[in-house]
């Protein structure tokens, strides 16, 4: 049954799988942990303000990105991104023409000045998606580890004289991060699987980079199989890791 | 910005046949609904058999089941899907896997998609009826051993009747999933509701009407989904048990 497979494709394109599409994969997850989860612990801070507007505001966005799937939310994103970027670019121009309108005209040429949209790459338009349609899971996140801190601390803070910001930042928030390790980084794991479906823009990440291969050489059972087996190496340990990890966590609490 | 918004484009005739582009979308929302149903029915079945699997005294049937659970949980979705599509009709008897990549479309497409779905969901369903039995009271079993009950009536007697109704909420969080995730399909070939908005926004160039479409589709589902799924929690709580009981009460 293995007869008509030649498992050699794998190691002729280990190189190109790993340094262009294993790099994409991992950078794009980097990224867009970081940026998700610094949006999403302000998103957080949004819904339990007591400003309703606010908490209203941050509750619908993270109600509408949690109900449409990451793929339309790619789609749109990809085609959206570069509009809102001409409009952003030429509200800077008119706003300071001959400063950094002027850098922006040298830098993007007719397009500013025009206010067309802009020509945004692969991976700032996927990092863009991915930053803003995370931060509504990660918000999920850190509004439960912000809650899972009592009120009194919020209160004691207060009382010594510091102001939300000082409260939040030095006392709730390091807290919350620290309660909420194990679920971000899970977190993390499905966001390292779900970057693989930047495949329908093109783009070389680790799954892309195995389906070129896989149809120019016509091996798709081969490399499909393998960029299972290394999603799965990689998520599977790194839960591993998570679970570990939430037992010596568990003991300091 | 410069985009020409149009939002009668949606009935014009769109150049593929068979109607407007409205048509369109609806057909697609009609595969996303049916693909999830299917697969949602899988993934049920399955995951409740595994989940319940994993809470028996069984040893080797637990980790049969924490291995499933593993395996579908630590590979990306359309990895899984590819792997149905592509790899699956060529590690089954010749002859059933060239009736499997002869199929006519839809159905080409279809069949590998609720299988992917099914099996990727079974995991999911499997974890939160696992937690669902464990949440229980330890001596809800006990009890049941003691009134001479055998170990698969206890399960259906006692058992999987509250645990069921412990996990609505997760359960219904799931099947939106899957909803959701219908939308991989795509990848393979399936027109379903993501996919038809994309068509139309290739053939029509109205990127933003078409996918303000497809998100305004998804959410109305989101909505009759969870009503749906509220209504039936309340219909089959029992009285004076639990917080579904509770929250009925107060409203």
């Amino acid at each position: 049954m293995f007869g008509n497979f030649d498992w050699d494709v794998i190691r002729r394109s280990l190189p190109y799988l790993f340094r262009d599409g294993m790099t994409f994969t991992v950078t794009l997850t980097v990224l867009a942990m970081s940026g998700g989860l610094m949006l999403g612990t302000i998103l957080a801070m949004m819904r339990l303000s007591s400003v309703a507007i606010l908490s209203r505001l941050a509750g619908a966005y993270v109600n509408l990105m949690r109900s449409v799937p990451l793929l339309l939310v790619i789609f749109w994103f990809y085609f959206l991104v570069p509009y809102i970027g001409g409009y952003l670019f030429h509200q800077l121009y008119l706003l300071n023409p001959n400063g950094i309108g002027k850098v922006l005209v040298d830098a993007f040429g007719y397009q500013v000045e025009a206010g067309r949209p802009i020509q945004v790459g692969a991976f700032a338009s996927s990092l863009i998606t991915f930053t803003i349609f995370e931060a509504a899971y990660y918000c999920e996140i850190m509004r439960a580890g912000i809650q899972s801190i009592s009120r009194g601390q919020m209160y004691a803070g207060y009382a010594l004289g510091l102001n939300y910001w000082q409260t939040m930042g030095r006392i709730v928030l390091p807290q919350a991060f620290r309660n909420m390790i194990p679920v971000l980084l899970t977190q993390t794991i499905i966001l390292f699987q779900d970057t693989s479906l930047v495949y329908v823009l093109s783009i070389t990440d680790f799954l892309g980079a195995a389906s070129k291969i896989a149809q120019r050489d016509g091996r798709l059972v081969e490399m499909y199989l393998f960029a299972a087996f290394v999603y799965f190496v990689i998520s599977f340990s790194g839960s591993l890791l998570v679970k570990r990890l939430q037992v010596k966590l568990a003991v300091i609490r | 910005m410069s985009y020409n918004w149009n939002w009668t484009i949606f009935w014009d005739l769109s150049p593929t046949g068979g109607g407007t582009y409205l048509h369109t979308l609806l057909v697609g929302l009609f595969w996303t609904l049916t693909t999830a149903l299917c697969a949602w029915v899988i993934a049920l079945v399955l995951g409740s058999i595994i989940g319940v699997v994993r809470t028996t005294p069984v040893r080797w049937a637990v980790r049969l089941g924490n291995g499933y659970v593993e395996l579908f949980r630590n590979i990306p979705l359309l990895v899984q899907m590819f792997l149905w599509f592509f790899v699956f009709p060529e590690f089954v008897p010749q002859n059933v896997g060239m009736w499997i990549k002869t199929m006519p479309p839809p159905w080409g497409s279809f069949v590998p998609a609720v299988l992917c779905l099914g099996f990727f969901t079974a995991a999911r369903v499997a974890e939160q009826v696992r937690a669902g039995v464990g949440s229980l009271p330890r001596g809800q079993q006990l009890a049941g051993t003691a009134l001479g009950l055998t170990l698969p009536q206890t399960y259906r007697y006692v058992l999987l009747p509250m645990a069921f109704r412990i996990i609505m909420p997760p359960l219904t969080s799931e099947f939106m999933n899957i909803i959701k995730n219908s939308s991989v399909a795509l990848t393979i070939g399936l027109v379903e509701l993501t996919a038809a908005a994309r068509a139309m926004s290739e053939y029509s160039f109205q990127v933003f009407e078409a996918f303000t479409a497809a998100t305004i589709l998804y959410l109305l589902t989101n909505a009759v989904v969870v009503f749906g799924m509220r209504w039936i929690e309340r219909r089959v709580s029992v009285p004076g048990f639990m917080g579904v009981a509770v929250k009925a009460a107060a409203h």
